[in-house]
């Protein structure tokens, strides 16, 4: 018989309690009414939520990190991606505060949703068993096709969300379907069951092929090539905030997730899903440096980008060592700040209220908004991967473990593919200091922006200097995840 | 003896209504050829001692599902003698996907692919009582995410589609409840012989709110 220990519940604190501000929140929105002030209200509690579990995520004890009968695992890795998500998720909620902003987005289910969606990524971070990973990947996703469709009197967003939504449930049906395959074979849905009893035994064919299906459909939520079809157009079609947060949260969430899955779950057959990852990486870096030059909306090129993002971050996972699964952490770590700081920044292209986000909508930015324009200087600096900024550090690592790892093909061509990505970035630059422009962007700046782009300009500017001990703290991480996990 | 009877009996009905739920020209008749084969269904699952997915099939799908198709079928103005014109020449189609579902059954009754895996053992208790076991102690975790979705599937819904529309007429019990005699009715002295247009005002019920 199964009997609960509280020492089963605590290493859960942090989401359970997310999860109940959740809950408290759906009476809050409910009895308010639709107001824009209600919504700001909700918000407002949200983020407070989200900073108390912050505090209780970094306060977690990572040593006794197993709830649950072993499905969910707060180990150190845990708490390093959780601490980006909650981040990130913080900064997106944050830039929703104005009020003169999108009155669809000032809805209170907004925030709300947003919420739920968190949990959800924090589950997803945490999940060590199949089913878990099912249902974290499944309260994740749901929220986030309702918000993308959240502006109903656009025909965009609606596509936007139902594209988005199809596409999601395709890729949960491969995930559950090679999750079936994988448990028929092994037997378990625990990752740590399932590695246990690959190990040391020759693999069927329908193992690889349920295991091929599952980083299938993690690679759609990943937006990873040739998976990534949906990202365009959802980015797109999006309200500018929603964009903004798909940009910056979930990857990281859906990025642990198949760093726990094939390094916790089938590290054993490393050299089986190499394969698959290296032709994933490959693929998002080529689509993502290449789609991207073509494109004339600022919102398509960031999904572009951030699919290129997303192939080198699987570089470094294809790599298959402690070192790699550094490098990916750091990656996504510059990842999440050069998301909310551009973001912040484009989410003030507007003329006369409207929203206004062609590319050539930034000529002139220097001379209308110097600051502004030094701002997104810097994070497009970062993303092309120039020294000494986030960007660059992320690359090197991701790249240094694949070569360390005897992949230099694929660190080359990632090398490539980055300076093939530098066009488009240092194009932006271009437009908007060697162009001129007559009729330039609002010039109103709300707090919240200020505050997210100063922050994630202080981080990527300050990289350097706390590289140190960033690469400690994501070392011991991976230790976790690949060694004790 | 009696429980292969039954079991000719379910699984006869079941195909025949299986083959009307095709078949019938009434969509509506299709939906209620389904919801007998749902309930043939359970009945063998009972059979095999399977009653925790047989009040399952009654209670989702006869209960929720089918009356949502019928909901649909009903309320939605679809030319169905349209839309089965094409029946013959979907045929070959049906056929081949039927005939590889088939095989993959087969193959997977005969394969070896899962003869590593371990079934669990088969217990004394009823499965019902098995899974409520389980269910609120070991799978308490994932239960009460499933209960997190299911409350983003109904927000989500409420949000995307409730909007206040204008010129929509919807009753407010309270308004109801609160109107009184004075509001609206209005006591006016007709005098003899005046014809009703001299006195006509807009009665007080027909007021813009």
């Amino acid at each position: 018989m199964f009997a609960f220990q509280m020492a089963d519940i605590m290493p859960a604190l942090p989401e359970i309690f997310l999860a109940g501000i959740a809950l408290v929140l759906v009476l809050v929105a409910a009895y308010g009414g639709e107001t824009p002030r209600s919504a700001r209200r909700v918000t407002r509690i949200a983020m407070g939520g989200i900073l108390i579990t912050l505090a209780l995520v970094v306060n977690g004890d990572p040593l006794a990190s197993r709830a649950f009968g072993g499905m969910f695992s707060a180990d150190s890795f845990a708490i390093y991606m959780k601490v980006l998500v909650l981040l990130g998720t913080f900064a997106a909620l944050g830039m929703s505060l104005r009020s003169d902003g999108d009155s669809d987005i000032n809805k209170p289910e907004y925030s709300l949703l947003v919420l739920l969606a968190l949990v959800g990524m924090m589950l997803m971070i945490s999940a060590d068993n199949l089913m878990a990973l099912y249902m974290g990947v499944e309260l994740q996703s749901l929220p986030l096709y309702v918000v993308a469709a959240m502006r109903t009197n656009s025909l965009r967003s609606s596509e936007a969300g139902l594209k988005y939504f199809l596409l999601g449930a395709l890729s949960s049906g491969m995930l559950l379907y090679g999750a079936s395959l994988v448990y028929g074979v092994a037997g378990t849905t625990d990752f740590a069951g399932i590695a246990e009893a690959i190990s040391g035994r020759d693999m069927p064919t329908v193992f690889i092929i349920g295991m091929v299906f599952m980083i299938s459909g993690l690679a759609f939520k990943v937006s990873a090539a040739p998976f990534h079809m949906w990202t365009p157009d959802v980015y797109e079609g999006s309200p500018t905030l929603v964009t903004a947060l798909f940009a910056i949260a979930p990857k990281v969430a859906a990025i642990s997730l198949l760093l726990r899955l094939s390094y916790g779950a089938f590290g054993s057959i490393a050299d089986q899903w190499q394969q698959v990852l290296i032709a994933l990486s490959v693929g998002s870096m080529v689509i993502g440096a290449l789609g991207a030059i073509m494109q004339t909306d600022i919102k398509r090129m960031m999904a572009y980008s951030s699919i290129a993002h997303m192939g080198y971050a699987l570089a470094g996972l294809a790599a298959g060592t402690v070192a790699g699964v550094t490098g990916v952490m750091i990656y996504m770590t510059g990842y999440v700040f050069m998301g909310a700081g551009t973001f912040a920044i484009i989410l003030l292209m507007r003329r006369d209220g409207a929203e206004a986000t062609r590319i050539t909508d930034l000529q002139g930015l220097s001379r209308t908004h110097p600051l502004l324009a030094l701002g997104l200087l810097v994070m497009m600096f970062s993303m092309a991967g120039i020294p000494p900024l986030a960007g660059f550090f992320g690359k090197w690592y991701v790249f240094l473990a694949a070569v360390e790892a005897g992949l230099v093909p694929l660190a080359v061509i990632g090398v490539v593919m980055s300076v093939i990505g530098a066009f488009y970035y240092l194009r932006i630059i271009r437009l908007m200091y060697f162009e001129d422009t007559d009729s330039p962007l609002d010039s109103k700046i709300p707090m919240a922006n200020r505050v997210v782009l100063g922050a994630s300009l202080a981080v990527i500017l300050l990289f350097f200097a706390g590289i140190a001990g960033l690469l400690a703290a994501a070392d011991s991480a991976a230790v976790a995840l690949i060694v004790l996990g | 003896m009696i429980e292969a009877l039954f079991f000719y009996l379910f699984a006869a009905v079941m195909l025949g209504a299986g083959l009307m739920v095709v078949v019938s020209r009434n969509p509506v008749f299709s939906v209620l050829f389904l919801i007998l084969a749902f309930f043939n269904a359970a009945g063998l699952f009972v059979l095999i001692g399977a009653e925790f997915i047989a009040m399952l099939l009654v209670v989702v799908y006869v209960g929720a599902v089918a009356v949502l198709f019928l909901f649909v079928v009903m309320m939605l103005d679809i030319n169905f003698a349209e839309m089965r014109a094409g029946f013959q020449k979907y045929l070959p189609i049906g056929l081949v996907v039927g005939g590889i579902l088939v095989f993959e059954l087969v193959a997977a009754m005969y394969g070896d692919a899962f003869s590593g895996a371990t079934l669990p053992a088969a217990s004394e208790i009823s499965n019902t009582r098995a899974l409520g076991n389980v269910l609120y102690t070991k799978y308490m975790y994932l239960f009460q995410v499933a209960g997190l979705i299911l409350l983003v599937a109904m927000i989500g819904a409420i949000s995307l589609t409730m909007r206040r529309r204008s010129g929509v007429r919807r009753q407010v019990i309270a308004e109801q409840n609160m109107r009184r005699r004075e509001d609206s009715v209005e006591i006016v002295d007709v005098p003899v012989g005046a014809s009703a247009r001299t006195v006509a005002t807009v009665p007080p019920g027909k007021r813009e709110r």
